[in-house]
Parts: structure tokens; sequence; C-alpha cells
């Protein structure tokens, strides 16, 4: 029953804030209560998973791997936790940000929509469940992008939606060969089935379908273009939580997947994940770098982060997974962060194009500390939350000695501290290109708020890493044995 | 049988390719929907084909007769279209937007979002 609570909770309050949309103050108060419920839901699924081990159950008491089974091991459970700790966030951030026009056209409801998706993706233990949370996740998130009317936003989702579809369509093209070949779409049953058969041609083409559509759900190299197209169109509130959540979701299922059902032993997997991490690692920073609107400079780099991500994954050693597992915790609550300071600064200097604006130490100098503390850390810079995720990554290559990858990786981060300057100058130290009256305006309480308490959870991140990394160690390891995951979802047969 | 299905999946493949390389929007959501069929029709194959075969379970047996297709994969295409059918009409209703609000259906002029640098 406990596994069920973080996707009942935002369904039923996604249908609830549909139908009294029209109390505006009900409906963005509730929307808040939603996610605090979500996230108190979250903590005590991963506090049971901490103590008992995964649990699983199955739906519509059908016996696994008949029916469809939810389960949630340390890392699903606390993927739901921080999916919880954003939804606070972003729906706080939400109460300043989304006017009534777009909360009557269903912002909210959409918010929790897209939540009740990741949720689900995140539990469920069955991979056409999967397809289906993708898809739950996919149109919620075509919902929050065109709903505050802008012709802008009409222009990013028209990209979105078209390269995203095309990435489904490969998603539910490799499900239905998987099931071909196997006869099961329990993803427990499926690691058992699939031992010794990881050469077979119709395994190889069904990890490749799926390999192309979670990695373009992650926005990996080659396929890529539609993040940076459409993430700086929509509200602030929606950008965050698509950057902090959805390519997230992407990396998530290419960890599932490659170590529960497929094996990264073989080598046309293993090369595909580990040059495509590379190549999105410098393709996306390099593009950041050549930005100069705000938000599109933050979407760049979400590209370039996942890289090192995939290429925690890819290096397949316990370290690197390490490394990744623990990225991916930091990136999610650094990058939300950073979003959300974007759309505050807007508000103050009246636009995201570098160029047009500036002066923001000078009138908002506890801002301007509240953007470096995730700059930094996205940038690597001890002790902040970044350093320990690159650091991991870096030591895992090093002690691979894989000297090119391991250059990569720096010489990407040295490139993310430029385009952080390059915001830090522009809009920050140099002054306002219409003087310092141009700046108006505070930062409302709302805003202040969820953007104070994720930089404090980043610095609290850094401080005690050794405790965060000890959790993701414990991750890690049932990622790499999972057969507590497995006697979890098939034990309970009986 | 497979091998009729296999060819026609493959001939969907290419009209959708052809229809979304068109640089037109709608001709686009049209590709995309022959592709989502053809996608309909591997699981449809995967599923093993039979004639006149259906895959029941005669009373009291506990499994079906040999050679009958598995009916699990209808099930999923079944939900894959329900789904596929909702995202298309959500994706004509996209494109009669943006046709509405930038006045062009052509993907290439459609520069909003990322505008062309200048010089």
């Amino acid at each position: 029953m406990i596994l069920v609570w973080p996707i009942v909770i935002p369904l039923a309050s996604a249908a609830l804030l549909l139908l009294f949309r029209k109390w505006s103050g009900l409906v963005r108060w509730g929307s808040v209560a939603a996610a605090v419920a979500l996230l108190a839901a979250g903590i005590w699924l991963l506090a049971t998973v901490l103590e008992t081990g995964p649990v699983a159950a199955q739906m519509g008491g059908w016996p696994a791997p008949f029916g469809i089974t939810l389960v949630a091991d340390i890392l699903s459970a606390a993927m739901v936790v921080i999916t919880g700790i954003v939804a606070v966030a972003v729906t706080i951030y939400g109460l300043a940000e989304i006017d009534r026009t777009e909360g009557w056209h269903g912002h909210h409801a959409l918010v929790h929509a897209l939540l009740a998706g990741v949720c689900g993706a995140f539990l469920t233990g069955d991979i056409f469940n999967l397809y289906v949370w993708f898809e739950v996740m996919l149109i919620a998130s075509f919902g929050l992008l065109v709903v505050n009317g802008t012709k802008k936003s009409a222009d990013g989702a028209v990209k979105y939606v078209g390269l995203n579809l095309i990435a489904t369509l490969a998603f539910l093209s490799g499900v239905g060969l998987l099931y071909g070949v196997t006869g099961t779409l329990n993803m427990a049953d499926l690691s058992g089935r699939l031992e010794g058969r990881q050469e077979e041609v119709a395994v190889l083409v069904s990890a490749m379908l799926l390999l192309f559509a979670f990695g373009a759900k992650a926005a990996m190299f080659p396929v890529f273009f539609w993040l940076p197209a459409s993430y700086h169109t929509p509200s602030v509130t929606a950008a965050a939580l698509f950057s902090a959540l959805l390519t997230k979701v992407g990396v998530y299922a290419l960890i599932r997947v490659f170590t529960l059902i497929y094996d990264l032993d073989v080598p046309l997997v293993q090369n595909m994940l580990l040059w495509g991490a590379v190549l999105t690692m410098i393709v996306g920073v390099l593009g950041a770098a050549a930005q100069n609107h705000w938000r599109r400079i933050l979407g760049f780099h979400i590209i370039s982060q996942i890289g090192y991500m995939v290429l925690g994954l890819a290096l397949a050693t316990p370290a690197a997974m390490l490394g990744a597992i623990f990225y991916l915790f930091h990136h999610i609550i650094v990058k939300a962060n950073l979003f959300l300071i974007a759309g505050a600064a807007r508000r103050m200097v009246g636009s995201e194009e570098l160029k047009i604006t500036g002066g923001l130490y000078a009138a908002r100098p506890l801002l301007a500390v509240l953007f470096l503390i995730p700059a930094l850390s996205l940038a690597g810079i001890p002790p902040l939350s970044g350093f320990w995720a690159k650091f991991l990554i870096v030591a895992a290559s090093l002690e691979l000695e894989a000297w090119l990858i391991t250059f990569a990786a720096l010489a990407v981060g040295l490139l993310t501290l430029y385009s952080m300057s390059k915001i830090w100058l522009e809009a920050f130290w140099k002054p306002h290109p219409d003087g310092p009256d141009a700046v108006v305006g505070k930062v409302p309480m709302a805003m202040l708020v969820p953007i104070l308490s994720l930089a404090t959870l980043t610095v609290i991140i850094g401080l005690s890493a050794g405790m965060f990394v000890d959790a993701a160690l414990a991750a890690t390891e049932q990622i790499l044995d999972p057969t507590a995951y497995i006697e979890a979802v098939l034990g309970a047969r009986e | 049988m497979e091998s009729i299905v296999s060819i026609l999946a493959g001939v969907l493949v290419a009209g959708g390719a052809y229809l979304m390389l068109s640089g037109n929007l709608v001709r686009y959501i049209l590709g995309l929907t022959l592709l989502s069929n053809a996608a309909n029709l591997v699981i449809f194959a995967a599923g093993r084909m039979t004639e006149a075969a259906p895959p029941l379970t005669l009373y009291g047996e506990k499994v079906p007769a040999e050679g009958v297709a598995n009916a699990l994969p209808q099930a999923l295409i079944l939900t894959a279209i329900v789904i596929g059918f909702g995202l298309f009409c959500f994706a004509l209703t996209l494109a009669y937007r943006a046709y509405y609000a930038m006045g062009t259906a052509r993907m290439d002029s459609m520069r909003v979002a990322e505008p062309r640098e200048e010089g």
C-alpha cells in the first residue's frame, strides 16, 4: 500500500485541482499542500526501504510476472523523495509566478499530473507500464509548455512534441521486440530470462531502441535538440520542474534498464553509452558557451551534465556508478534552483537576454550570493555538492586509466565555470545598460523561500558529503546486485 | 504472414520518414502517425501470427492449445493506439495553434523561440 501513495496523491490532486480551478486561492495553496503530502509519502517510503530492503506490491492481486508490479529500492525511493522536494519548491515558487489565467487554464493540475508520471516511472517494475508512465509525463509536459499561451511557447512546444514522439515510438517498438524475444514484461523476470542471451540480434536491437528512446528523453548527443529549443519558453515554474525531473527520468531509466535487464559487458552497448556520454558533455557545454540568453545557457548545461551521469553508468565500475547516482541527486536540486533564480532575476531586470541586463549585484546582493551557490556547485567548486559529484566520476575514470575521458570531464568542468561566469558578469556584475534604476521590484517571499532552501540543501550536501555518499553507496550496491530487488518482486509470488 | 507485416511496417516507416522530412508541420504529424502504426505492427508481429486459431483455453484446461497467437501484444497495441490517438489529437491542435500564432506551417521558418543571431 505504501508504494501506491506517491502515485495516488498527485493523480488525485491533479483531478481535484482541475475541478476547483475557478477558486484561484484554493487551487494555489492546494497545489502546495499536495506537494507536501507527496514529499511526506516519499520520505515514508524511503524510510521503509532503508529499514526492510526493496519493497514490492502486485497491482490487482495478479502475481508477478503476470500483473503489474510496483517496486522500490533505495534508488527509486530516493528519487521519489527528491521529486517531492522539487515539487514543494516549485509549487511555492508558483504562488508568486503563476498568474490567474495560467492557473485557470490548468497549470496546477498539469504540474501534479506530471509528478504522478514521474513517480510512476520511478516506482514501476514493468517495462510496458514504464512506457505508460512516460506517456503520462509527456502529455502533462506538453500541456505545461503551451499553457501560458505565448507565441514563443507554441514554437518551443512544436519542437519538443515533434522530437519526443519519435523517442516514444522507439521505446514502444523496443518493448515489443523484447516481449517477442522473452515473453515477459516484468523487469525482474526479464533480468533472469536474458541471462546468456545478451548477444542475440533481437536483444541487441531492442537494447539499441531503448537506448535511443531513453537517450532522447535524457537529451543525450545526438538527440538533444528539443531541449534547448523548448526549455526557455514556458513559465519558470514549469521550466524548473522539467529541468529537474524530465531528463533525470531518462537517466534513471537508463540506469535501471542497463543494469537490471541488459548487461553493460556487451561492447556495442557500452561503447554507445560511453562515447555518447563524452560527446554529450562536450557538445552541451560548447552550446552553453555560445548562448546569450539566461535560460538557454542553463538548458545547454543540462545536456552536458547529463553526459557526466551517463558516463558514470557507462564506465560500469562500482565507483563510477556511485558517482552517477550522487550526481543525479545533486543535479536535480542545483538545476531547479538555477532556473528559479533566473525567473526571479528576470522579474527584476526585465529580460533574460544577458546583453540588455545587469546591475543585479549592486541592487540585490542576496540574490547574487544565492546564485553563486548553485552556479559554483554546478561548475564543481569545493566544498559544494557538485565538487563531490564530479570528483567521484573523475576518480572512477582515473582508476580505469581512461585519460582521454578524464581530460574531457575536467575540461567540461572548466567550460561550465566559463559560461556561469558569463551569466555572473553580464547579469550581476556589469551595470544595467539603462542605469541603476532599471532594476525594479523585490524578490517576493514565495520565490525567496524555495531558492534559499534549495541553496541551503546544496551547501548541506557539500559539507556533509560523507553521509550522502554512504546513502548513494547503499543505492549503488542494490543496483549492481539486484538479487534483493528481484527477490522482492518475484518472491511475492505466493 | 510475418514477412508481409514486416514489409508493411518498413513501407510505413519509409512513408513516415518521407513525410516528416518535407518540412511542413502537418505532414510531419501525419508522418509520425504512420511511424506509430509501424511500431504497432512490429509489436503485432512479435506476438506470433496465426490464422483462425483463437487464443482461448478449453474448459477445464490451464493452457491454451498449441500454435495460437499470444494475446498480450494485442492488448499492448490497444493501449498504444489509445495513447497514440490522444497524442495525435494534441499534436494537430498544437500545429493549428502554432500556425495561427506564427502564420506559417513551415518548420524552418518557425524561429520565435530560437531567433537567428544577427551579424
